[in-house]
């Protein structure tokens, strides 16, 4: 109890004491707050192109592929082969048949509203099941496009990233116009970086009268996904790679995510070295300014186990607010901002929003604690150290 | 100069303050030197880009391929010197993780528009006469997992293209290495021929992916471009033109704007510095009240004393500032360690000199304000002054 006490009588002087020294103390409270904001920032690319790449992806729908295919731009199939896939066993049947479609998938090329340069979009072709298949899709904006006919329907993203996008406009693609009849989201999922039409029409446009790139399907369940995925390995007809869209979509944004991630890190790691240094001085330069105060603690009977405790209690203090303070400008500036980016599997333009996550909130908090406590403790053992004779004698 | 001892003895005073200040700016030119590297990175293709190369492609977008028979029509058009095609193979070898850029080529066309690339000549010879044959960029058949010889046979399947009629994968004989003459032209390319690729394929047989054509030394690209895409205006396969270094920028801006976001960051990490770092000056300055009014008892014009102290801060971020883009640049010079990202990743000249300016910059406004406390310090009241 004794030594609890010591501790917080210390370490509440030295909090009452930083005003004193403010400038200090602001320049390492902002010092983690830099370090905590970028890391949160740079994390927050990560996380939102994460996010936006595994939210459509659930464990009860699927995609097929043609096998030794690694993503929907390489990976053909025939008309014959989709017809068996959505027959298969363990696909839902709805009233308007099973929940598969039949897609295709293309990129053209528009430029991007920000730069004026041009940009992969993908154009995929959907069959009327897709409604059923994805389960997610909303008209925010017009309405679904008719089949048989030249018009298009536009993701959220793609609209906001691409120029020429908007609802009612037209779109020319080579030799043909397209009508854009409506935009959709699909609960802030990949779908929204992409434009849809009818696959038949773009079946005829792109001169593949019989060719699609995948199939998506909607399970009866999450369970029938084995039973579902046997039938077609065991079918000699079909040579074929079948997946959950969420594993799908976990594949297919592994390259860009380990990237993006991979820089954030390195650049984090050596701006905490940067900061931590600054701590450090901080926390000497605070440690030396009080000699003669430390020291007459000492003299009085304080242990020296309440003096390094109460050195280290101010550094965390301080790391702490700098860590919210960082965290909370990187929350304020970079949450939800919208931003496109090309993903490396399909070579095509992918929108996203920073997401700056309760987990990216935690490991901020938690950075600048450690940066925090390292910078403070050296400083609190020379102070513990100190020989309380000659200390008291400095001026 | 004769005031360089009592500058250094003035560093030496509190020695782990400097080296600590030392290394904080230190690390900022090291981040510094890094992150220009990547911004560099993602424009090489537009840095290399020859400016009187074009590039041809399908109007929608490149994964559209155009005819072969383009070729000789392309050539017609006024202005066009040399006309050459290249298409995307996508060639994996052995597992995707070995994943390169990997195109089949007209062997007897490519090195005309692509004098960059140098290649022996009876290597060159032996290429013309291998139906098989693939020639390799030097840091390609380097990599450690790869290591291919001349004389190499490898085995290459293509997702895209699948496997040709009647093999299970693409045999192709290393028949050279081929090096480059631009400093920072990637070499990470394989390129094998174009007719053997045909022949073997076992669908888009005819087509290419695209066109690089040079033109006339007197023709104005956007005249040249223009003709061209007139020339295929309103076929079936409509063509865009454009410059090398335009198309190269248009893929780079793909990526997103990552020259915004890596100045954003920098922006951050300096005035984190520049706030630390010139907080602890004025700080050293601040002890030293009493010393600099007995340097201006004994004659120290005002004018003097504000140079050494902007002297230290100038000394701390030179030395700190060019060690980091120094260490950057060498680690870099020595090893890539992200070759699968970016094949050539290197320090640009550019960056070493505005890394020195900065730091020079840095020096001069964290030494600002102490420097102006002991310029404006009267001598009396300083001296005065105790601890």
């Amino acid at each position: 109890m004794n030594w609890l006490s010591q501790i917080l009588s210390i370490a509440v002087f030295n909090l009452r004491s930083i005003p004193a020294r403010l400038g200090a103390a602001l320049s390492a409270v902002i010092g983690i707050a830099g370090v905590v904001a970028v890391l949160t920032g740079v994390l927050a690319i990560a996380a939102g192109f994460r996010k936006a790449m595994t939210v459509s992806g659930s464990e009860d729908t699927a995609i097929v592929l043609r096998a030794g295919s690694d993503n929907e731009m390489n990976s053909g199939l025939s008309r014959e082969e989709a017809r068996l896939i959505a027959e298969a066993p363990g696909v839902l049947r709805t009233a308007e048949g099973p929940a598969a479609s039949s897609e295709l998938f293309v990129i053209i090329d528009i430029p991007k509203r920000s730069t004026g340069t041009d940009a992969n979009v993908p154009l995929r072709g959907v069959s009327s099941a897709v409604y059923n298949v994805r389960g997610n899709i909303e008209m925010v904006q017009g309405r679904r496009f008719e089949a048989g006919k030249n018009e298009v329907i536009v993701g959220v993203g793609a609209a906001r990233a691409f120029r020429g996008l908007d609802a009612g406009s037209q779109l020319k693609i080579g030799p043909d116009t397209w009508t854009i009849t409506g935009i959709f989201t699909s609960g802030g999922g990949i779908a929204e970086s992409e434009i849809w039409t009818d696959a038949a029409v773009l079946q005829s446009a792109y001169k593949r009268p019989d060719g699609f790139q995948s199939v998506y399907v909607r399970l009866e369940s999450e369970a029938a996904f084995t039973g579902f995925k046997d039938a077609l390995t065991s079918n000699p007809q079909l040579q074929i790679k079948t997946t959950t869209l969420a594993e799908h979509y976990a594949e297919q944004s592994s390259g860009t995510s380990g990237f993006i991630t991979g820089i954030g890190i390195f650049i984090a790691v050596l701006m905490a070295f940067g900061a931590l240094f600054g701590a450090l001085n901080t926390m000497y330069s605070a440690v030396s300014a009080r000699t003669r105060e430390i020291a007459t603690l000492r003299a009085i009977g304080f242990g020296r186990g309440p003096v390094i405790v109460s050195v280290l209690v101010e550094s965390l203090i301080l790391a702490l607010a700098g860590g919210v303070l960082g965290a909370g400008l990187a929350w304020l500036a970079f949450d939800g901002y919208q931003a496109a980016t090309m993903n490396f599997q399909t070579f095509s333009q992918v929108t996203f929003a920073f997401a700056v996550t309760p987990a990216l909130l935690f490991t901020a908090i938690l950075t600048a604690s450690v940066l925090g406590l390292v910078g403070g403790l050296f400083p609190a053992i020379r102070a513990a150290r100190m020989p309380i004779a000659s200390a008291l004698r400095e001026v | 100069m004769k005031y360089l001892g009592l500058i250094w003895s003035n560093l030496k005073r509190k020695k782990l303050r400097t080296v600590l200040t030392l290394l904080s700016i230190f690390v900022a030119f090291l981040l510094f030197g890094f992150l220009f590297a990547i911004k560099d990175a993602f424009g090489a293709g537009v840095k290399m880009a020859d400016a009187d190369r074009l590039i041809v492609r399908h109007k929608v977008s490149f994964i559209q391929p155009l005819p072969v028979s383009y070729g000789v029509r392309i050539g017609q058009v006024p202005g066009v010197q040399d006309v050459t095609h290249l298409t995307w193979f996508g060639g994996i070898y052995q597992d995707p993780k070995n994943f390169f850029a990997s195109m089949p080529v007209d062997q007897d066309q490519f090195f005309v528009l692509y004098p960059e690339y140098t290649l022996p000549p009876d290597q060159l010879d032996h290429w013309k006469k291998t139906r098989n044959g693939a020639i390799v960029g030097r840091s390609l058949a380097d990599r450690k997992t790869l290591n291919w010889k001349v004389g190499d046979i490898v085995p290459i399947t293509s997702p895209i293209w699948g496997q040709p009629a009647n093999q299970p994968a693409w045999n192709f004989e290393i028949c050279g290495i081929f090096d480059t003459t631009k400093k920072s032209a990637d070499t990470s390319t394989l390129y094998f021929r174009y007719d053997y690729f045909d022949e073997a394929r076992t669908r888009g047989k005819g087509e290419v992916g695209w066109y690089t054509i040079r033109i006339a030394k007197n023709a104005a690209p956007e005249t040249v471009a223009k003709k061209i895409d007139e020339q295929f205006a309103n076929s079936p396969y409509e063509t865009k033109t454009e410059t090398e270094a335009a198309m190269m920028t248009g893929f780079a801006q793909q990526m997103g704007d990552i020259g915004a976001i890596l100045i954003a960051v920098l922006s951050a990490v300096f005035f984190t510095i520049l706030l630390v770092a010139g907080n602890t000056m004025s700080q050293s300055v601040r002890e030293r009240t009493e010393e600099i009014g007995v340097l201006k008892a004994i004659g120290f014009s005002g004018t003097l004393v504000l140079l050494l102290v902007l002297a230290e801060s100038c000394v701390i971020a030179l030395l700190a500032g060019l060690a980091g883009l120094g260490v950057a640049w060498m680690l870099l010079a020595i090893k890539n360690p992200v070759a699968q990202w970016f094949p050539v990743l290197q320090v640009p000249d550019e960056a070493m000199m505005l890394g020195a300016v900065l730091a020079l910059g840095l020096g001069i406004a964290t030494g600002a304000l102490p420097a102006c406390y002991a310029l404006r310090l009267r001598t009396a009241a300083a001296l005065r002054r105790n601890g």
